[in-house]
């Protein structure tokens, strides 16, 4: 591969921009806290201006797929047109008009709402062929204490059962121990995760700016 | 700056000699075969990166993600369907799309990269899921690679994927999205695991110098709990 001349550049760039923001959290000097405010509204604009592009690029891809006649056409038919009528209704009406606020309760919160429903019949999908997929100690663990959890978070048709309900119960206490441990463990492993990815990036072996 | 040093002395003492062998997490050791044969057979490969912004406090996951994009891109280059990776920000999918191109760069093939490879399919939870579900049916994926920040919305990913009998390997830094993979992937990695992702993927020294960071950062955090507990119960705390 050979190489160009951005790309040290790049990555000397990346690399003093994270150390400058980096620093602002730990000293507290005056230059640094101006200099990392900068760096924020900076990446807020170039943020907006992201949007643009990703949407541009949303939109070529459904309209290649629609002149294209590909698998899913009438979607991305759908999708541009609801793009365009959409631009064109916050754009002369403006984002906080009643015309603009009837697309997103009439349409988008409406849409959103049947895939929460949707996502809740997946779930159980998913749990009752948990079993048949991963049959082992861990899941046999898992699908107890989903049962547990849920049997215990409610009383069944009004009646409380003793060891289950209650701030004594089953439910309350492996929410109490068992559960806080393991969240409290995953949280733990994932913190020094992200602490040691954020080094990578800094010490530019993690390029994710593709340099 | 404890993490800093030790990672930095472990990679140091890497380049010299060779460092232990890294224990056996079977998703990974299944991705690489499920990349070969996918490859072998010209089937492509989806990226789903997740919905991380980069300003955020999320944005690791995405880096986790992107980097392990770039790996899988350098193997599946030479795919007659090249890799098409999802996101949810703006922001992520321009760096997806740069990853991707750097990647396609150091093969050698850079007049075979398309923008449309890396695309945001949407801004919210849902939008976001639905539009990777499409690709996962439209494009005929043979692998789903879930690897960012996400919430229960994954899970109508990896229901797709399933449904279309693809392999799939997920991860999350999230604990609701990691428990709904759990249940509905065929292959989840669980905490730290997704971190791991790039000294699995041979990215260099410096991702196994890291891992064996994090081992010993946790290992000296748990030293640290069990001394406050002795400490709690003599009555000294």
């Amino acid at each position: 591969m050979k190489p160009r001349i951005r790309d040290p550049f790049s990555a000397s760039l990346a690399i003093a921009s994270g150390l400058i923001v980096l620093l602002g959290y730990f000293l507290d000097t005056p230059l640094l806290m101006s200099i990392r405010q900068i760096f924020i509204q900076w990446s807020i604009i170039l943020m907006a201006f992201a949007l643009m592009i990703g949407v541009t690029n949303l939109a070529i891809v459904h309209w290649r797929k629609l002149t294209l006649g590909s698998i899913g056409a009438m979607y991305s038919a759908v999708i541009l047109f609801s793009l365009i009528i959409t631009i064109g209704v916050v754009g002369y009406f403006g984002p906080l008009s009643s015309f603009s606020n009837q697309i997103y309760s009439s349409v988008l919160l409406p849409i959103e709402s049947s895939l929460m429903a949707i996502l809740t019949v997946s779930m159980v999908y998913a749990l009752a062929r948990l079993l048949r997929r991963k049959f082992n100690l861990f899941s046999i663990i898992f699908l107890a204490t989903v049962i547990i959890v849920l049997a215990g978070a409610v009383p069944l048709m009004g009646i409380e059962i003793p060891g289950l309900h209650g701030v004594e119960g089953l439910r309350s206490m492996m929410l109490r121990l068992p559960a806080l441990a393991g969240v409290r463990g995953i949280l733990l492993g994932v913190a020094l995760g992200s602490v040691a990815a954020g080094l990578r990036v800094l010490l530019s072996s993690d390029r994710p700016y593709g340099g | 700056m404890v993490f800093f040093f030790l990672m930095s002395g472990i990679a140091l003492y890497g380049n010299k000699r060779p460092l232990p062998p890294l224990r056996s997490i079977n998703p990974f050791t299944k991705l690489g075969k499920s990349i070969g044969i996918s490859v072998e057979a010209g089937k492509r490969i989806h990226l789903a990166l997740g919905r991380g912004l980069i300003t955020s406090v999320n944005a690791a996951s995405s880096y986790i993600g992107l980097n392990v994009m770039q790996r899988i891109a350098r193997v599946a280059t030479v795919s007659d369907r090249p890799p098409v990776a999802t996101s949810g920000d703006a922001s992520l999918s321009l760096l997806s799309q740069d990853s991707l191109k750097s990647a396609y760069r150091s093969m050698g093939v850079q007049s075979q990269f398309n923008l449309s490879s890396g695309r945001l399919t949407g801004v919210t939870p849902f939008s976001y899921a639905v539009g990777a579900i499409s690709v996962i049916n439209d494009e005929e994926s043979a692998i789903d690679v879930m690897l960012g920040n996400f919430g229960s919305e994954v899970v109508l990913i990896a229901d797709a994927s399933e449904r279309n009998g693809n392999a799939s390997l997920a991860g999350s830094d999230q604990l609701l999205a990691q428990a709904v993979l759990y249940a509905s992937s065929e292959d989840t990695l669980i905490g730290e695991e997704m971190f791991a992702a790039g000294a699995y993927l041979k990215s260099g020294v410096l991702h196994r110098a890291s891992l064996y960071a994090q081992d010993t950062m946790r290992w000296l955090i748990i030293l640290g709990i069990l001394i406050g507990v002795l400490l709690k119960l003599m009555g000294i705390l």
